[in-house]
């Protein structure tokens, strides 16, 4: 007997978590399901963690309307989820007249979205505003209302929470599959289990095209927008007091730079379009040219602070908008496609956007009387005075275990990442933060594999860096040939 | 919250911190150490490897063995020791010229030491793949050499079959003959500069015996494989420019790092503790005090030494010199010592006059034959044959008072040592 | 393995004089290419019987760290080497174990011994 839903989301990142809270709120089964092992584990995680300013985009767009409505909701999202958020503010530094008009062009744009508190400054203004910007500025824009977030925390606290209020998630799911049965679809996995649902919503990311082709909807392509960020050290001269963007192309908004909500800087994304869906590779090209851009708005960006880089891909999709619409094809199936910036800023209102769209293809919305916005809040070691760490410590002594020496994690903390279903080192790394400091784990993933071992029970040969097989150790002393190996030898 | 009084806290007990607070301890002063593993020791116990204490001991030690030594003088000694506690923060008293340290552990909560001085011996940490930007994918597989030691060593597991390992500093060399001796197959071993990072015993023992491949003037310039590693692109380098027409693939599952360590200051700069960004070490005087009064630096979080033995000999001394503080003896007046030419650096920063003064220098040169020069106000006051140097090797030199002419001389009292 | 010439590289100082080893008709090693004496009886040996001292861990049961380090107590001839490894993987021995103790005796008839390079504490059964 297959289990049947209400809603199937598919597709566990930013939009499909928020989507899955929001409809947590009301009488309904819903699953969300991942084709990873961990949720945020597509292109959510490797996002900038920026929430959008409001002013970027032309106010015809969904996508303006959705990232202002989105970034008013944040702070009461941080109150009720715990995830790190400030608004910190952006800046958008000229350094020409022309660039200047361009961003002039952008704050007539926020001022027609209604972004909160936009304002033009002159160059001491805007040199007053950061102090660390290059001297040849000629002034630029200031919208207050911008932020700075950790991207894949928000993704895990929204999960959290729909889970919290019934909502199942199904990892390493991938749907391979699907058949309308004429009033619910039934949609099979790579493993060729089921599950039955009267709604999609296809959230996918970067596969919204081919989840849409087995439904038989729309048709589109979804092409990635490669982007490369280097983070550099908490302790970097180059950490700025906003988020520094540069006055943008027609590509993208350009190589920023961002001081991140926990404290360190980091520089990106680079924008190259590409084929490959898979395609996560760094390169030295584009390490030149994030740098190259990146000093021109802050001298003080150095080569020295990078600690590690990545590659995130944005879904791009043609026009140059968000696809979130009902299909006109298939019944009971919602696109939300093409979902690059500003989709983290945009997700809140997006779950709400998605709602409306079930809403008013006929799905019944009864609120749950006992809907629970909020999740628990796990303390954080470092974030404690030590007279507060002291008497936590005194409740739980794992506390006072402090795992990871450069983000100062403590094993609790660590622990409560395992217990909230991430058992892989790098969602660990993403809910605790240990192994992303200045030492990349060199120090502490010998004691998570240990914790990871005793908490779940998995053997050291089941553990991976981020599920498939991405195996962190591949044997025991004595389970290889020695003799073999050093036979050979002169 | 636990409050305690000490004239010392040592932080870190690695070879370091075990010398400098038996020094203390022998001196009648009163030591707290913290150390955040569980058992005192460091990085010694990962290395099981024989090789130290030639100097020290007079005879040939593994690691653990040299550890353990170090930890029995210890423990006959009155000093208090915390282990599994990670000193976190670090703030000057209120009142006076104390400091207070706290210090987190499961068993005792915050321990919170005020004392008088502070001992810095927290080690240093690896270079990773961030620090020297190797492109490619990010597939698990990809480890430092040292994370690797801990885990073939002290854990019992083997990260992987097939091995590349980056740099040829002493680190990576012993884990290529560790990884061929747990049945791993090492495939290449990738310097980017002309001439091995690493002593040539461990060239020869553990590569050569093995007839392990070391590709010199070589980067790894991708690493690919989507989930794990499963093979790196390796370069050479052409007049400093990587020649992509010859690039060739090896294949293998594991890549290990041994591209260089960083002395690990992050606590110290929570006192204030003014950095060299030559060393990422403080700056010292003569006896080895850092900017702020009452803190001080030894061992591999001042600079990476090549020999545990110099790191005792230095930690001793360090001992010394906080006891003497703690005396109420104050250092006449200090002048800088600067690094000239072919000298990476030199330490300490400055040099007293009225005393004999101890160096460490780290060449940046292969070369045979090679003399260290001492220039003051432009004279060379001191010469010395040195048989061989490379930047392997560090070069130790002791300056007495007779070296450094007659206290009444004047002019630019710099020193600077070089090598021509 | 052709023992009439090798070139190695003399480890017996930092200098690191490149060898060239030989057999002459007579049967002794001929060395060039040292800059002392010491390089002489370097390259003789290396020749002749190259030994190693041999370090590796081996497991430990009820022990506060799963596995003890031990060194060969002197050089080992190198072809003893392997056999002397995959035997070591495959031991154990129970914790409490003593710093120096004796955990293999006179390895392939040479007298070498192994022995633990460190100690390691009981777990306690709570």
């Amino acid at each position: 007997m297959n289990t049947h839903y209400d809603v199937v989301v598919i597709g566990a990142g930013v939009c499909g978590a928020a989507i899955a809270r929001r409809l947590s709120a009301y009488e309904l089964k819903v699953a969300l399901v991942e084709k990873e092992v961990d949720v945020s584990f597509g292109v959510s995680k490797a996002n900038s963690g920026i929430v959008h300013g409001g002013f970027h985009h032309s106010t015809k767009s969904l996508k303006s309307k959705l990232e202002v409505q989105g970034n008013r909701m944040f702070d009461q999202l941080k109150e009720e989820l715990h995830f790190p958020f400030e608004r910190c503010g952006i800046l958008v530094v000229a350094f020409s007249t022309e660039e200047m008009r361009t961003v002039e062009q952008l704050y007539r744009q926020g001022v027609a979205n209604r972004a909160v508190g936009i304002e033009l400054c002159n160059r001491e203004r805007i040199l007053m505003l950061e102090p660390k910007l290059n001297n040849d500025v000629v002034g630029g824009l200031f919208a207050p209302a911008g932020g700075i977030i950790e991207p894949y925390r928000l993704v895990f606290s929204l999960v959290e929470c729909a889970q919290q209020n019934g909502v199942e998630v199904l990892l390493n799911w991938e749907v391979s599959s699907a058949v309308d049965q004429g009033s619910y679809y039934t949609l099979k996995n790579q493993k060729g289990e089921t599950i039955e649902a009267d709604y999609v919503v296809n959230a996918a990311g970067l596969y919204t095209d081919r989840i849409s082709a087995l439904f038989g909807a729309e048709e589109y392509k979804i092409v990635p927008r490669k982007g490369e960020e280097f983070l550099m050290d908490r302790n970097a001269k180059a950490y700025t007091r906003r988020v520094i963007f540069p006055v943008p192309d027609p590509l993208s908004k350009g190589t920023l730079v961002i001081p991140t909500v926990e404290g360190t800087t980091m520089i990106g994304p680079t924008a190259e379009m590409i084929e490959d869906k898979e395609d996560t590779t760094t390169t030295r090209d584009n390490f030149e040219k994030a740098f190259y851009s990146a000093r021109r708005l802050v001298p003080a960006v150095s080569e020295r602070d990078i600690i590690t880089s990545f590659t995130g891909l944005r879904p791009t999709i043609a026009g140059d908008d968000f696809y979130i619409d009902y299909s006109r094809k298939v019944p009971r199936f919602i696109h939300v496609a093409g979902i690059q910036s500003p989709g983290l800023t945009a997700s809140p209102a997006i779950g709400e956007y998605v709602k409306h769209l079930l809403k008013k293809r006929g799905i019944r919305l009864v609120e749950k009387p006992d809907w629970k916005p909020s999740i628990a809040e796990v303390p954080r070691i470092r974030e404690l005075s030590p007279f507060d760490a002291d008497q936590l410590i005194a409740t739980d002594p794992s506390y006072g275990e402090i795992v990871c020496r450069c983000e100062n994690i403590s094993e609790k903390e660590i622990v409560e990442a395992i217990r909230r279903g991430h058992v892989t080192l790098d969602g660990i790394k993403f809910y605790t933060r240990a192994q992303m400091g200045r030492c990349q784990g060199g120090f502490c993933t010998y004691k998570i594999l240990k914790i990871l071992q005793r908490e779940t029970g998995m053997t050291i040969d089941e553990i991976t860096k981020r599920g498939k097989d991405s195996f962190v150790v591949t044997s025991r002393i004595g389970e290889l040939a020695v003799g073999a190996t050093v036979e050979g030898a002169v | 919250m636990r409050q305690e009084h000490y004239d010392v806290a040592v932080i870190g007990g690695g070879s370091a911190g075990m010398a400098a607070a038996i020094s203390l301890a022998q001196r009648g002063k009163s030591v707290v150490l913290f150390e955040r593993e569980e058992v005192l020791g460091g990085i010694l116990l990962q290395c099981i490897h024989n090789g130290f204490g030639l100097h020290h001991f007079k005879e040939e030690l593994t690691g653990p063995e040299y550890a353990e030594r170090v930890s029995k003088t210890l423990e006959e000694l009155p000093v208090t020791v915390f282990v599994g506690s990670t000193v976190m923060h670090m703030e000057e008293a209120h009142a006076g010229e104390g400091k207070i340290v706290y210090a987190y552990s499961r068993e005792h909560g915050i321990v919170m030491a005020e004392v008088r001085a502070v001992v810095l011996a927290m080690g240093c940490r690896e270079r990773n793949r961030g620090n020297i930007g190797t492109p490619g994918t990010r597939p698990a597989g990809v480890y430092t050499a040292g994370l690797a030691q801990r885990l073939v060593n002290v854990e019992g597991y083997i990260p992987g079959k097939e091995v590349v390992i980056v740099g040829s500093g002493d680190i990576g060399l012993i884990m290529a003959r560790r990884m061929t001796w747990v049945g791993a197959k090492v495939k290449a071993v990738v310097e980017i500069q002309p001439y091995p990072a690493g002593l040539t015993r461990n060239i020869v023992q553990c590569l050569n015996d093995f007839s392990i491949p070391l590709y010199l003037s070589h980067i790894v310039s991708e690493i690919h494989g989507k989930n794990r590693v499963e093979a790196v692109t390796i370069t050479p380098m052409v007049d400093g420019m990587p020649d992509t027409q010859r690039s060739f693939r090896v294949d293998c599952d594991t890549v290990l790092l041994s591209v260089g360590l960083v002395p690990d200051n992050e606590v110290s700069k929570k006192l204030g503790v003014q950095l060299n960004p030559e060393t990422n070490g403080a700056l010292v005087d003569s006896r080895l005090m850092t900017n702020v009064p009452g803190v001080f630096a030894c061992g591999n979080v001042l600079h990476v030494h090549d020999l545990v033995d110099f790191v005792t000999e230095e930690s001793t001394r360090c001992g010394e010199y906080v006891a003497e503080y703690l005396d109420g003896v104050r250092p006449a007046a200090q002048h800088r010592v600067v690094a000239g030419s072919n000298v990476k650096y030199v330490l300490p920063n400055w040099y007293d006059r009225s005393h004999d003064n101890r160096f460490y220098l780290r060449p940046m040169v292969v070369k045979n034959r090679a003399e260290l020069q001492v220039r003051l106000d432009g004279h060379v006051i001191k010469t010395k044959v040195l048989k061989h140097v490379q930047p392997s090797e560090m070069i130790a030199l002791a300056l007495d008072e007779k070296d450094l002419g007659d206290g009444a001389a004047q002019g630019d009292l710099r020193l600077e040592i070089a090598i021509v | 393995m052709d023992n009439t010439k090798r070139e190695m590289v003399c480890i017996a100082c930092p200098v690191g004089c490149h060898l060239t080893v030989s057999t002459a008709e007579d049967g002794s090693v001929v060395v060039e290419g040292n800059r002392c004496q010491r390089g002489v009886e370097y390259g003789r040996e290396e020749l002749l019987a190259p030994k190693r001292v041999v370090t590796a861990t081996l497991a430990v049961s009820r022990g506060k760290s799963p596995r003890v380090p031990v060194k060969t107590d002197a050089p080992l001839l190198k072809a003893f080497i392997p056999g002397l490894l995959d035997q070591v993987y495959n031991m154990e021995i129970a914790a409490p174990v003593a710093l120096g103790m004796v955990v293999l005796e006179n390895i392939g008839g040479t007298g070498v011994r192994l022995v633990t390079t460190r100690s390691v504490l009981e777990v306690r059964a709570i």
